[in-house]
């Protein structure tokens, strides 16, 4: 027991202290799950918005896979982009696999079908309010997504809150095509994973409260957008 | 200002006059194995106010639907001053509904949205949404979020918005139902300043006051078909048909 309470203390210095190493995972780790969201987002947003306006032959279908891909394991889509980036892969020829960019690949495979399933439910159900009164003021079906985009902001927030939240927390689609390679590609996840096989409990540790303490942020994001939300009667 | 003994002739500003007649042919309406519009044959010439009236699941907001484009006929058409309505003529065309229909956004950009919508360009725009709004008495409320107005003032905003977009023909499906008399009046008022501009206003009402208010003539429908269309003051002195006459008494048409 006191060497857990031993592990807590060295784990709290690391961060009161700022640790080097530590940083330097937390930066790497925020860094590749930023860049991942961002670009999930604007594909999501896309997807999403047009999948509840077109009509097109398989849009039911799309939509039932892009809503079962929310549930994809991060190894799954580590394994796909892995075997894209591998050296005998079609984009084998990047040299990308093991780097910072095949981790933000992977998790925008992992994250995309998040967001995009999110949106075209949000302005699926805007739709079935504003379809007449857009159709009445005349309006074009990209304007139709344009306007649901915006009136959704609220719902497509959250939607990239709940991005973010699956990025910075999954650990095998990073480990898979990133490596887990000191300085290069570790992240806050694998290094816990590594970090706790090794038995330096204290650097997991300390990782361990940061990446909840972040879990716990955007959490209480997500609560005050929806309070905002609700309050301005945009929910 | 609400007495509808005076003769309100289409006189103002507007260049544009409404592309009348509308000529009803033949118009069916099937939805679900069911014919909610049962062939109706109507020509509305009349430049002022039309009143579309009847019991309720008679057919009269679908009717208003078909007329403004956004469901297409099973049998039959439609035609304005001769010709089908295409998109420059949906352009010339606006409705109101039943609910309030507001974006999640200020009351001014509820406005502004729609006249965007019409490729109206961003300085005209904040003009137009000044004027609009000053109409409907908003002009305090411009910036605040549009969902949380009143009913009534919800219901004017929707009136401010279609009338921003100067149409031709403003169609307006129960829009007072819900709202007290202070804001009853209010929209009346509106209405009754629309048609002195020249727009041709097409309106369904459950409210006999309402209708004799405001309407100029009186379509009355019952199971998807046109009982009765005639001058209003006829309509509400000598209603000719069974179902009018005990609409009109308070009776229950079933």
């Amino acid at each position: 027991m006191t060497d857990f309470i031993d592990a807590f203390r060295t784990a709290l210095g690391l961060i009161v202290t700022l640790d080097p190493d530590l940083v330097e995972i937390l930066v790497l780790s925020i860094k590749v799950s930023l860049s991942a969201v961002v670009i999930a987002s604007l594909l999501g947003f896309a997807i999403g918005g047009a999948l509840a306006v077109y009509r097109f032959p398989g849009r039911g279908a799309v939509s039932a896979v892009l809503s079962a891909l929310m549930g994809l394991p991060p190894v799954v889509a580590g394994l796909v982009v892995y075997l894209l980036l591998s050296n005998v892969g079609p984009l084998g020829v990047l040299q990308l696999l093991y780097t910072p960019t095949a981790m933000i690949i992977a998790q925008v495979v992992l994250v995309t079908p998040i967001i995009g399933a999110l949106t075209r439910q949000a302005c699926q159900d805007l739709l079935e309010e504003y379809d007449e009164q857009l159709r009445s003021l005349g309006a074009s079906s990209s304007a139709i997504v344009a306007t649901l985009l915006w009136d959704g902001r609220y719902r497509l927030i959250t939607a990239v809150l709940a991005g973010f939240g699956r990025a910075i927390a999954e650990v095998g689609a990073v480990m898979i095509v990133g490596g887990n390679i000191d300085h290069v590609t570790r992240t806050m996840t694998t290094a816990i994973a590594l970090e706790t096989s090794k038995g330096n409990i204290a650097l997991a540790l300390a990782l361990g409260i940061v990446l909840l303490t972040i879990a716990l942020a955007v959490n209480a994001s997500l609560i005050w957008v929806q309070r905002l939300a609700n309050r301005l009667a945009y929910a | 200002m609400l007495d509808p003994t005076t003769p309100l002739q289409g006189v103002g500003d507007r260049l544009a006059s409404p592309p009348l007649p509308v000529e009803i042919k033949g118009l069916v309406y099937e939805t679900g194995g069911k014919r909610v519009i049962d062939e109706i044959n109507a020509t509305i010439e009349s430049r002022r106010i039309t009143a579309i009236m009847g019991p309720n699941g008679a057919g009269k907001s679908i009717l208003l639907r078909l007329m403004h484009g956004l469901i297409a006929p099973t049998k039959g058409e439609i035609l304005w001053a001769g010709r089908h309505a295409d998109r420059p003529m949906a352009y010339r065309q606006a409705m109101v509904f039943h609910r309030p229909v507001l974006l999640r956004r200020s009351v001014a950009a509820n406005v502004s949205h729609a006249l965007g919508l019409r490729g109206i360009g961003r300085d005209k725009r904040a003009i137009c949404v000044d004027d609009a709004l000053r109409l409907a008495g908003l002009e305090r409320q411009a910036s605040m979020p549009a969902r949380v107005l009143s009913g009534g003032e919800q219901q004017r905003l929707c009136l401010a918005r279609a009338l921003s977009l100067d149409p031709d023909v403003l169609f307006l499906d129960e829009p007072t139902s819900s709202l007290d008399p202070a804001s009853t009046l209010a929209i009346e008022r509106l209405l009754l300043d629309a048609q002195r501009r020249g727009i041709k206003v097409i309106l369904v009402t459950h409210d006999v006051g309402q209708a004799r208010r405001l309407a100029h003539d009186v379509m009355f429908l019952h199971h998807g078909r046109v009982i009765e269309h005639q001058d209003s003051q006829d309509f509400f002195d000598n209603p000719r048909s069974e179902g009018a006459r005990a609409f009109l008494s308070g009776g229950l048409v079933l």
